[in-house]
């Protein structure tokens, strides 16, 4: 045990002095594919590839399944889409970042997460709670920065193949040179699709969109340790497409026709980024970034009647320096950074026809300090000042405490605000697929008439470390609120046929507790459980009530074992997911007929996935796998299915899935 | 007080950033943080780490501010022998047993 401890503290030490712009997240040798450290003064969890592979499909939407801090939710029954949330609150509120340079944000909202598939990445961290001031000013209750696989360290050759029982099909390869002694490149090759109809609730709508995606990266990295240089270059391409609809509908025939209800939603995006960072040799602890990225987003869509056209171009430049203050208990980052961001939005829905065009742009400054006594405590005091065409001038602090009041046990507090414009149609998307009418109620401010969105969140969370009849445990206890002094509140209860936009009046919140109990009874058998409990409210126009789609109680447990490694490396791994959900409240719909009406709650229902890897060798592994087993569907998931172009017709009422069972295979293989 | 500088100046160009490798025993974790907190209390020190694995105390320091002797003895007053420094056994008999290492460099 001892060894393993001093194992540890060095692995720390290592790493703290690692802490610069290019973060690399290096992987110790410990079993858990899912890392909190103890010396993090924020409230991170690492998930590493590892983890990533207990869910075997597919892209980043998917890769949360096991993962008890961020819960995955369904957007609605036509694209399969899957939302996230931390703290409560949806993916807008959340700072996503791809190697710290923010990713998925503006118009890539709604379907962003499924645009990075599983295989590129090295690992996920998520910090719940305000995060750093050096990417940026809107994130309000968490961030997630993805670290993608990086070709210095990356394999020759990787191929995987995945197959489904909703006839999806994935196949990702990744090819790795090191060209010379400083330059390596990376070329990942990744395309989906759903190719056969699937209604398996009978309601005459596919359960899931055919789609077809093809997503392609190159990227070089430069390293010269001698002289501390590194440099990251990269190009990508991404074509998604999807139809959605009644069975049946081809676009040729049926497109803006109504005898058939269907829906096309395309994407096209392009990436690059240059990125470099210099470490002064004799210096380790100090240290120049700049990282620069530019994206072009054009998303082509519509639901029948409904068309929605949203182009993004985005430029982001980021300047960091790193460096001590007399020594390295005591680091700053201080830097400045710019975004341009241009949209050309153009919207056809009942109430609403108009283009929307319009550009950001912002210029911020920022200082960090971070002040560690290398032993217990611990301290990150963050500010940022910018300029924003639209939200005008403004400041944004955010504080992170860690305390370790006896060994094994960590006590963090954090506080901090964001700000930031939403981008309500981007992010509403699931409700183009209704009859409903769309209503700004306020004008006047910065974005579609509305004022910016403004929350403080804080948090203070628990960890202890144990051990249980001789093995190790943990439990952890958090609590965070975020309290908005502004919203774009969406509303849904104003009525079944109308959804509203507008200032928030009056009071709305986030409160979110959390359990968690993590044991390993015997050797390779790990066990996690977590208990969550929400409270989520808005000041609607109708009253106060609870965000809808949200469930108060979540229950979630995972269970992990593997067999020993053999010689060749041969090994079996099982892993088992249970999601309790319970009741959800839903948007008002008593005024529809009879059979088009929801209740006012959810009922509570259970999910599970299982998976079965064997692995053959270190260099070939195969794997299936079956997710929502017990074959959960949500009723009535397509309110007026029956007259999907009558006036009840609404895709988006959903909370629970809408497939059944599935079951799913696939393989890897390594060239080493 | 100006021509105490210049003299200093006139002498060798004392290097800001200089990196020192000192041997230092030591057996564990607290015994690092204990290292490492007497490497730091010496102003002009920047960095200290302490490795268990190579017994090396691995240090950059301002040589204007500070010398390597400083250091060494700084860590052998909290119970480390430190490249030829030795601690007190007095400190030494004091420190939790865990950190009781052997005394290579008395010998």
């Amino acid at each position: 045990m001892r060894k393993i401890v001093i194992v540890f503290f060095l692995f720390i030490g290592f790493s703290s002095q690692a802490q610069d712009t290019l973060r690399e997240i290096k992987v110790s040798t410990s079993s858990k594919s899912l890392k909190k450290s103890s010396r993090d003064t924020q409230n991170t969890t690492v998930m590493t590839s590892k983890e990533l592979l207990k869910a075997a499909c597919c892209n980043l939407a998917e890769s949360f399944e096991t993962n008890p801090s961020i819960d995955v939710n369904f957007s609605d029954a036509l694209t399969g889409t899957r939302q996230i949330r931390m703290l409560g609150l949806t993916s807008p509120y959340l700072m996503i970042t791809e190697e710290n340079i923010p990713s998925v944000r503006g118009a890539s909202q709604a379907y962003g997460l499924s645009f990075t598939p599983g295989t590129w990445v090295e690992s996920i961290q998520i910090t719940k709670g305000a995060g750093s001031v050096t990417s940026g000013f809107e994130s309000i209750s968490g961030q997630i920065n993805t670290e993608l696989l990086k070709p210095l360290d990356d394999i020759p050759f990787f191929l995987n193949v995945y197959g489904s029982t909703d006839a999806r099909f994935e196949i990702n390869t990744h090819f790795n040179r090191k060209v010379s002694e400083k330059w390596s490149t990376s070329l990942f090759i990744h395309g989906n699709g759903r190719f056969a109809e699937n209604d398996m609730n009978d309601d005459g709508f596919l359960d899931n969109p055919l789609a077809r995606q093809i997503n392609v990266m190159n990227r070089w990295q430069f390293n010269d340790a001698e002289k501390g240089w590194i440099g990251f270059f990269n190009v990508r391409y991404m074509k998604d497409e999807k139809l959605a609809g009644e069975v049946g509908f081809t676009p040729e025939r049926h497109k803006f026709g109504n005898e058939v209800w269907g829906s096309e939603i395309k994407t096209e995006r392009i990436d690059l980024s240059a990125k470099g960072e210099y470490v002064f040799p004799d210096m380790p602890f100090q240290s120049i970034g700049w990282q620069n990225a530019f994206s072009l987003h054009d998303q082509n869509s519509y639901f029948a009647f409904n068309a929605y056209d949203i182009k993004h171009q985005s430029l982001y430049s980021n300047l960091i320096f790193n460096s001590i203050i007399n020594n390295t208990m005591h680091k700053f980052a201080a830097g400045v950074n710019f975004a341009y961001d241009r949209y050309t939005e153009q919207l056809i829905v009942p109430g609403i026809a108009g283009t929307f065009d319009r550009i950001d742009n912002s210029v911020g400054t920022y200082f960090e300090y971070t002040y560690d006594n290398d032993d217990n405590f611990s301290v990150i005091a963050g500010l940022r000042g910018d300029i924003h065409n639209r939200l005008g001038a403004f400041i944004t602090p955010r504080l992170h405490l860690r305390y370790v009041p006896v060994e094994g046990t960590v006590v963090r507090l954090s506080a901090g605000r964001g700000k930031r414009l939403a981008n309500i149609f981007a992010e509403n998307q699931q409700l183009f697929a209704s009859a409903r009418t769309f209503s700004i109620l306020d004008g006047g401010g910065a974005g579609y008439g509305l004022n910016p969105e403004v929350a403080w969140n804080y948090g203070l969370s628990l960890t202890h470390n144990f051990t249980l009849f001789g093995k190790t445990a943990d439990v952890g206890v958090d609590f965070y609120r975020t309290d908005f002094q502004n919203q774009a509140v969406v509303d849904l209860y104003a009525g079944p046929q109308t959804v509203n936009f507008y200032n928030l009046k009056g009071r709305s919140y986030a409160n979110s507790l959390q359990f968690d109990f993590n044991y390993e009874p015997i050797k390779h058998f790990l066990i996690r459980t977590s208990y969550k409990w929400y409270d989520i409210q808005t000041n609607y126009n109708a009253g106060q009530f609870e965000r809808p789609f949200q469930a108060q109680h979540r229950f979630f447990t995972n269970l992990e074992y593997a067999t020993h490694i053999k010689e060749k490396g041969q090994r079996w791994k099982f892993d088992y997911t249970f999601n309790w959900m319970g009741k959800q409240r839903l948007p008002f719909t008593f005024s529809n007929p009879e059979q088009d009406r929801l209740n006012d709650f959810a009922e509570p229902f259970v999910t599970m996935n299982a998976q079965i890897t064997r692995t053959f060798s270190s260099t070939f592994e195969v794997y299936v796998g079956g997710e929502n087993i017990s074959n959960f569907r949500q009723p009535n998931a397509i309110l007026g299915n029956d007259n999907p172009f009558g006036s009840t017709f609404d895709a988006s009422m959903v909370y629970g899935p809408v497939f059944g069972q599935m079951y799913y295979a696939g393989l890897r293989f390594k060239i080493k | 007080m100006a021509l105490v500088t210049f003299t200093a100046s006139a002498q060798e160009k004392k290097n800001k950033n200089a990196k020192h490798n000192i041997t230092v025993n030591g057996n564990c974790g607290t015994c690092e943080k204990r290292i490492e907190k007497a490497a730091f209390s010496v102003e002009g020190v920047k960095s200290a780490e302490w490795h268990a694995d190579d017994q090396t105390l691995h240090v950059i320091l301002n040589e204007e501010k500070a010398s390597v002797e400083d250091v060494k003895k700084a860590v052998a007053a909290v119970g480390h022998d430190a490249g030829g420094v030795l601690a007190s056994d007095e400190v030494y008999n004091n420190l939790h047993h865990c950190c009781q290492y052997e005394r290579v460099a008395k010998k």
